[in-house]
């Protein structure tokens, strides 16, 4: 339902954010494609959304995984691992977000760099593959590697397939491809890549990063720190970046994968755990969302 | 021989407001200050002098006829009180409660002479409360001019811009960049001190007045302002205010346990994490509390945290004298139990084992000879450092304009070192047809300055408007 309705936006003609589909790609991962057509209108790959919805409800910064500007709609995938996210996956198909803010943050740089190695960790391959879609339309040569933790949580193959000269896929268990990522020590060792985009867990850009170094290969790494307003005024998501402080928000969200301070993001995203774990375990004691729905 | 009337004697004391006892106010998140009941509000009008040639006027940045409404106060005609008000001033419930009166009208009162100033503040909250709980009138509008306005930011400044100009009869769109109205009324501003269903009843009476807010809705990402000029709309007025926090710079200052009074206010405010976990954003505080700065950003980080269960010491680089906050707040926060730290500026962050702020070196200050302005600088004592324990910091020493419209605004000439807007003493930019006031053109100042700011915007865009083909 729009907020608007009862609240005071818009007098209640605003028609905006309906969930116009919703799928899960891997358990607990969900894909929504969303009505806002001014956002689509000025999305681009790299940049991120908030959405907020419900009354007691936290601004969630999701990176944006799709836009059509024809269409009005922005697309995005969210892991449901917080109270938040989880009241958010509870919404279906045609029912209405409170409110979607963006695009925010900088595009990603797209141009024909050569031969890219684009690297996406869990939820965020859903957006790194919207980013090695405009690579491969600019010219690049792409080759894909898609972690998860395990097999089942691999998603969007066939999708990497269709842009990729070559798909690598990876588990920490190593049950479905590659175990870890060692193979791409060796990998490196053969090929040669002009620049490399990673986006995932922070463990997983901090890795990579490490791995491509050697090799002088560029790698752009997406941050996703802990946000609130998502435009540069609490400054919850500063991150160090050739030693200076630099906002996630409106600096980023990519940054130079060789010159980011990962164990001080490691730190700083872990810093309201305790909070975070005490509202899930609330919430599942309650039933879950408040709303009054049966989980669909 | 007509019997000679006693003239009446002038009561020097000015009708104190009731407000929740400091103990019992410190541990709660409701309004401290609990406002006039009716005979106390007849009592307080009661001893204006109603001079003929009044001087508190001139005292108020938005011209409000403050002797017309405390006369209808006195006659106890409200409604006409109320409305007089609203003439000049479309956020009275606000202003009432957080302008400083001390240093504005009641500074320039006759009575403040001989005694206490007429505390025109709580008069003017007394009526916009009565308001509240009695109904609100629109006032008249001005027939359609067909000339479109875009109001970026719905803070102070943007809201007295599209209030005023609506009237007029122009079409406001006002576009806020957060999912609520009311900028820094709405993140900044505690609760305690200004409610949020108040800020809440302004915003929608803006609203009624027929401006179309669209939340969410941040301009530089969404239409750049050249964009909204190609776009139809014939004036732009930018309130973005003062956003972006400034840190120390000082080492360890991404500790966790460090935040920017942004992020603090933000979360306990606009968020509600003082209501967590019934509200899903989190605040995590230690149980010492230190915050660096001395403005009305400070103490509201302070008092916040003392609500929060934290002991709080506030860490300010000048002497009392030179605290920048309202008396009125230094006040309260000390009765609440704020220790404050005079002359001593932070060195250096130090973290645990788990990147948590556990201690801070501190350096004392002392104050230099003044300069030909007569504003007293600071320099360090060398060699007197000292190391104190604490598990939160709250940095609240200033904020600076957010640069998204800046840096998205071709042509729009912005001070390179402050990040403010460069305007003209009506608003007017570098820019045809684009105005500009409150924080965003100032630096962080008061929420009447940006209204008074706007206000005169308003003006000057009307007359541009009018002229406008």
């Amino acid at each position: 339902m729009c907020i608007t309705k009862k609240g005071s936006s818009c007098g209640g003609d605003c028609k905006t954010y309906k969930i116009v589909s919703k799928k899960e790609l891997v358990p607990n991962i969900k894909l929504f494609e969303v009505d806002a057509p001014d956002v689509a209108a000025q999305s681009h790959a790299g940049q991120f959304i908030i959405v907020i919805h419900g009354k007691t409800g936290e601004r969630i910064p999701l990176t944006i995984c799709g836009y059509n500007a024809a269409k009005g709609t922005v697309s995005f995938a969210f892991h449901e691992v917080g109270k938040t996210t989880k009241d958010l996956g509870m919404l279906n198909q045609g029912e209405f977000i409170d409110n979607v803010t963006g695009p925010l943050g900088n595009p990603s740089e797209i141009k024909n760099f050569g031969k890219l190695l684009c690297v996406g960790g869990s939820v965020m391959i859903a957006p790194l593959l919207l980013q090695a879609k405009a690579m491969k339309e600019a010219g690049n040569k792409v080759t894909t590697v898609l972690g998860a933790r395990t097999k089942e949580f691999i998603m969007m193959e066939n999708e990497a397939k269709a842009l990729s000269e070559k798909v690598y896929v990876a588990t920490d268990d190593g049950t479905k491809g590659y175990k870890g990522l060692d193979f791409l020590k060796e990998l490196l060792k053969t090929e040669k890549f002009d620049r490399c985009v990673v986006m995932g867990p922070v463990i997983l850009m901090k890795d990579i990063s490490a791995i491509t170094k050697p090799y002088n290969i560029p790698t752009v790494v997406t941050l996703t720190p802990i946000m609130i307003d998502g435009m540069g005024m609490c400054g919850v998501c500063r991150v160090t970046v050739d030693g200076k402080m630099k906002f996630g928000c409106v600096d980023g969200p990519e940054f130079d994968g060789h010159k980011t301070d990962f164990e001080e993001l490691i730190i700083r995203q872990r810093t309201m755990l305790p909070e975070e774990r005490l509202s899930s375990v609330l919430s599942e004691m309650n039933g879950g969302c408040k709303c009054g729905r049966s989980k669909a | 021989m007509a019997e000679v009337k006693p003239k009446p004697k002038l009561n020097k004391k000015a009708v104190e407001m009731a407000k929740q006892e400091p103990k019992v106010r410190a541990k709660n998140f409701s309004e401290v200050a609990l406002g006039y009941t009716e005979a106390e509000a007849q009592e307080e009008a009661s001893r204006c002098l109603c001079c003929p040639n009044p001087l508190c006027r001139t005292g108020c940045p938005v011209d409000v006829p403050i002797p017309t409404f405390v006369k209808a106060i006195k006659e106890k005609k409200y409604a006409e009180g109320i409305a007089a008000i609203k003439t000049k001033n479309a956020l009275p419930a606000v202003c009432g409660r957080v302008c400083p009166q001390e240093v504005q009208c009641q500074n320039k009162c006759v009575v403040g002479k001989m005694g206490d100033p007429i505390s025109i503040g709580r008069l003017e909250r007394f009526l916009a409360d009565w308001e509240r709980d009695n109904g609100s009138q629109l006032p008249p509008k001005a027939p359609d001019t067909g000339k479109r306005v875009a109001v970026i930011g719905a803070g102070p400044a943007g809201l007295t811009v599209a209030a005023d100009l609506v009237k007029l009869g122009h079409k406001i769109t006002m576009f806020e960049a957060l999912h609520v109205g009311g900028g820094v009324l709405s993140y900044g501003i505690p609760e305690f001190r200004l409610p949020k269903a108040i800020v809440q009843g302004e915003v929608n009476y803006v609203q009624k007045l027929g401006v179309d807010l669209r939340l969410g809705n941040l301009v530089g990402r969404i239409h750049t302002i050249p964009e909204l000029m190609k776009n139809g709309y014939d004036a732009v007025f930018i309130g973005s205010g003062a956003g972006l926090p400034q840190f120390t710079g000082c080492p360890g200052e991404n500790l966790g346990g460090i935040y920017s009074a942004n992020e603090f206010l933000i979360r306990v405010n606009l968020m509600k994490a003082y209501l967590f976990p019934e509200y899903d954003t989190p605040i995590r505080l230690g149980k010492k509390v230190v915050v660096i700065g001395g403005g009305n950003v400070a103490m509201d980080c302070a008092r916040s945290s003392m609500r929060l269960g934290s002991e709080v010491c506030l860490l300010y680089r000048r002497s009392r004298d030179e605290l920048p906050a309202r008396h009125e707040e230094i006040e309260n926060a000390e009765e609440e139990g704020l220790v404050c730290k005079f002359l001593a500026a932070p060195v250096e962050f130090y973290g645990d084992d788990k990147g948590w702020i556990k201690a801070m070196k501190v350096i004392a200050m002392e104050l230099t000879e003044p300069d030909a302005k007569g504003r007293r600088g600071v320099k360090e004592v060398p060699g007197s450092e000292f190391t104190m324990d604490v598990d939160t910091v709250i940095i609240a020493i200033g904020q600076t304009p957010n640069p998204i419209i800046q840096s998205t605004t071709g042509g729009l000439v912005s001070d390179p070192k402050r990040g403010t807007i460069t305007v003209n003493e009506v608003g007017k930019t570098s820019l045809d047809g684009v105005y500009a006031g409150g924080d965003v053109a100032t630096g962080a100042a008061t929420v009447i300055s940006a209204m008074g700011a706007g206000k005169r915007a308003a003006k000057a865009m009307h007359e541009y408007l009018t002229n406008k083909e």
